[in-house]
């Protein structure tokens, strides 16, 4: 205790606590009690905090009178949980944690301060800080698991054991988990009932010295990230999850979890804000990372943390895991195709790396997306299974993007709009969107409501990026084509509109082989092929995309954005394109193939002057710098798209207030006509 | 731009209540109030319970010599009621709609969590923690109370 200088300070303050836990875990270990061992010995195992260890303990010290901190000073076995979760509450107040070695200087063997004046102390501001869950930790660093529970469980078995101390005043709680919420209302009962006992000295200093040594070591480990969970923890609080949800991949309703959570004795509002944290989907139920993101932050508050403004980076629950099938889940229903999204990441990221790099999570998801409305075209699938390279980094940055997949689907319809349209982009899309509004207003409002996702952005740079990219080229021969793709496009739209969204993706799938068909003549390349892919599929796409419904945009979606991803970067930079030049030729062959099939004369002419220009393109050597370029491209186009598209919503959103008033006069029309059958 | 925005229970208590500050607020208290009544008689004469976009905005309640009363209800006859100044240039009712349809997501919001619980006032400041969807819904109003949404 004299080590810990909480004499001098009247109550054990964080620093004395870290102190003290050292030196209990010292002193367990078997080395000597000095002031010196807590800095030597680093490595000291965590004090193992029982009751019946600390009488031990406590004799322990006692043994060590000098200048060692004077556990022996324990009148009986003095319960340390309590008496540290007093002393934690007295220390609460210190939220800078403070070195630990610069409080053994501090400590001078003081001659024990009153008995008297420690207890007053402590109790007074443990029960000022009662809200915080006693026994729970003190403001230990949140990385050292082992703390949690041991100091938890001492609470348990020191509150168990104060009780025992304690004449008799209340059964000794039982003891548990520290997870166990139940136990703490018995255990802050009881310290609430004897905060001035005279054991109460005694158990503060033996939780102070428990504890501080504990806490030293803990904060020297948990610098660096107070909110990364641990792998102990991580189990912990998968445990705790299975114990209210036995299914890992399912849901924590808010109820059940809110019964959960109040048991930490925190107060509601901070429970409250604790759970629009961690309620990442805002579902009203927890997933499981959100339960252990919700259960860290818990932990944190009651070592005295305070809670974030918005989650922590470490704690945000992953939801686009391209392994991870239940954040696909998540998004198909919105996306609404039911592919298989295993097969499609592991398809789609052997394309991405020949792909603009700088759209690894577009391209993720949407050839995500794609392979899983093209999961039929084995042919693809195959194409891609030697190459299989998931680019983890893009996985890291995948997760906001199936978000923005949701929205994608009109804006890749949008984008194949203005992929055909190129030059014409303007006039074109908004004659393209009306047909298709007319046609299928209410897949249109869906779409129009995921419009407003930002990654409309990047996919529609993407698109953006192609027509600027692919007029320079083949201008002329794109001048008429996007006219009489026009016109082939309106009546497809009609025709499409009536089409079920099922027959849609055939038509891509269709589309596809033609293409490919092509393309293993033309391509032996593993990576032209993968262009060709994605070119019939944007190709397709355009098509299907106009009267896409919100169903199918999101499908063509996908594959527009890979699409438009991978041939942006091809079609767009004569000089920025990492792109080898053969896949150009072979993507100028799918696209003149497409555009084959409504017309064929002005197709080939156009395929011809696409071919001219492509083989009049010098071979694009590759290098870094393309890249760099083709991120500024990308960015470029991004931000076209990005305009294009809010011009889009913006006239998406008139035409739905328009619609609705209609139906709101039809309706009070009807109204009226109705006989009066109310009052 | 909405001068004042309230969300009633359906026990007809009010949960949350803002006006501009620069009017009287208890002018404003008492319009609402008023409203009430012209909200449950357009419930009622709505007939059978259909649950579609339209039944929830109940439109223009009563039009004053300076303001416009619009009233909204949910399903769970949780009413929303705007008060808007009639010197601007008439909001369209497209724009009122819209209006309603974000408070009633933000509202959603505040309900989501299962700590907070239905019947309480949605109050933003708190001793330790602050709700943050009650803080949106806050920082929502205040927008619509600004500009027009």
């Amino acid at each position: 205790m004299e080590l810990c200088g909480a004499k001098r300070l009247g109550y054990f303050g964080r620093s004395q606590f870290y102190i003290a836990l050292k030196l209990v875990a010292v002193a367990q270990s078997g080395f000597p009690l000095r002031v010196e061992s807590i800095n030597t010995v680093k490595d000291l195992p965590l004090p193992r905090f029982v009751a019946s260890k600390n009488e031990q303990e406590s004799r322990h010290a006692a043994s060590y009178s000098s200048d060692s901190e004077n556990q022996g000073s324990y009148s009986g076995v003095i319960p340390p949980p309590p008496g540290r979760g007093q002393v934690k509450k007295g220390s609460i107040s210190h939220d800078t944690v403070q070195p630990r070695t610069s409080a053994d200087p501090q400590e001078p063997a003081s001659p024990v301060v009153s008995p008297q004046q420690s207890p007053p102390t402590s109790p007074h501001t443990w029960r000022k800080h009662n809200r915080h869950p006693s026994g729970g930790n003190s403001e230990r660093p949140l990385a050292g698991p082992g703390p949690f529970w041991s100091p938890f469980g001492e609470a348990q078995s020191g509150s168990s054991a104060g009780d025992a101390v304690w004449s008799g005043h209340s059964p000794p709680p039982p003891q548990e988990n520290w997870v166990s919420f139940a136990d703490t209302p018995p255990t802050s009962t009881l310290l609430t009932m004897h905060p001035a006992s005279v054991q109460d000295q005694t158990t503060v200093r033996t939780v102070a010295s428990a504890t501080t040594a504990n806490e030293i070591r803990r904060q020297s480990s948990s610098y660096d990230d107070p909110w990364k969970i641990t792998d102990e923890q991580r189990q912990y609080y998968v445990n705790q999850f299975k114990t209210i949800q036995p299914d890992l991949n399912g849901f924590i309703p808010g109820s059940a979890a809110k019964e959960f959570f109040t048991k930490s004795k925190l107060p509601i509002l901070e429970l409250s804000h604790i759970w629009e944290l961690s309620d990442f989907d805002k579902d009203g139920a927890l997933t499981l990372d959100e339960f252990c993101a919700a259960f860290h932050l818990v932990v944190a508050r009651k070592n005295g943390y305070d809670l974030p403004e918005k989650l922590p980076e470490s704690l945000m629950p992953k939801l686009i895991d391209l392994e991870d099938s239940a954040d696909v889940g998540d998004q198909p229903g919105e996306v609404g195709y039911s592919g298989s999204p295993a097969e499609a990441p592991p398809s789609k990221s052997p394309s991405m790396p020949s792909l603009n790099q700088t759209w690894p999570e577009l391209n993720q998801s949407s050839e995500w997306e794609t392979f899983s409305e093209r999961s039929s075209s084995s042919q693809t699938l195959t194409q891609f299974d030697s190459n299989i390279a998931p680019a983890d980094p893009d996985t890291a940055i995948v997760h906001p993007v199936p978000i923005r997949m949701t929205p994608s689907k009109i804006h890749m319809q949008e984008m194949e709009l203005k992929r055909t349209g190129s030059d014409h982009t303007n006039p074109t899309s908004p004659l393209l969107v009306k047909p298709s509004d007319l046609s299928e207003e209410n897949k249109i409002n869906s779409s129009v409501k995921f419009a407003s996702a930002n990654t409309v952005g990047q996919q529609q740079a993407g698109v953006v990026a192609h027509p600027p990219a692919v007029p320079p080229r083949p201008q002329p021969s794109q001048a008429p084509g996007p006219a009489v793709h026009r016109p082939v496009d309106a009546d497809g739209l009609v025709t499409h509109t009536s089409t079920s969204p099922q027959q849609i993706p055939e038509q891509p799938n269709f589309a596809d082989f033609s293409q490919f068909e092509v393309f293993a003549a033309s391509n032996v390349n593993e990576e032209q092929d993968d262009e060709a892919e994605k070119h019939p599929e944007v190709l397709s796409v355009e098509k299907a995309s106009d009267p896409a419904g919100s169903l199918r945009v999101a499908k063509t979606d996908s594959k527009i954005e890979e699409k438009t991803a991978a041939s942006a970067p091809a079609n767009v930079s004569k000089g920025t394109t990492p792109l080898a030049p053969p896949p150009k030729p072979v993507r100028r062959r799918l696209k003149s193939e497409d555009e084959l099939r409504p017309e064929v004369d002005e197709h080939t002419q156009k395929t011809g002057v696409l071919a001219a220009v492509l083989a009049s393109q010098p071979s694009i050597p590759r290098s870094v710098g393309k890249d760099k370029k083709a991120i500024q491209a990308s960015i470029r186009r991004n931000k076209e798209t990005n305009t294009v598209l809010a011009r889009l919503n913006s006239e998406l959103q008139q035409q739905l207030k328009d619609v609705l008033e209609e139906r709101i006069s039809l309706e009070v029309q009807l109204e009226q006509l109705r006989p009066f059958s109310h009052l | 731009m909405a001068v004042c925005v309230a969300v009633i229970a359906k026990e007809n208590y009010p949960l949350y209540i803002r006006s501009t500050p620069t009017e009287n607020e208890l002018k404003f208290h008492y319009m609402v109030h008023t409203s009430l009544d012209v909200v449950d008689e357009k419930v009622s004469a709505m007939g059978k319970a259909l649950v579609d976009q339209r039944e929830l905005y109940l439109g223009l309640l009563y039009p004053t010599e300076d303001y416009k009363v619009y009233g909204y209800v949910t399903n769970s006859k949780v009413k929303f009621v705007m008060v808007v100044d009639s010197s601007n240039t008439a909001l369209r009712d497209n724009e009122i709609r819209s209006m309603f349809r974000k408070l009633h997501n933000s509202y959603t919001d505040v309900m989501c969590n299962p700590f907070y619980n239905p019947g309480d006032r949605i109050q933003s400041s708190g001793n330790l923690g602050i709700s943050l969807s009650c803080r949106a819904f806050d920082t929502m109003v205040t927008s619509m109370m600004i500009q027009v949404c």
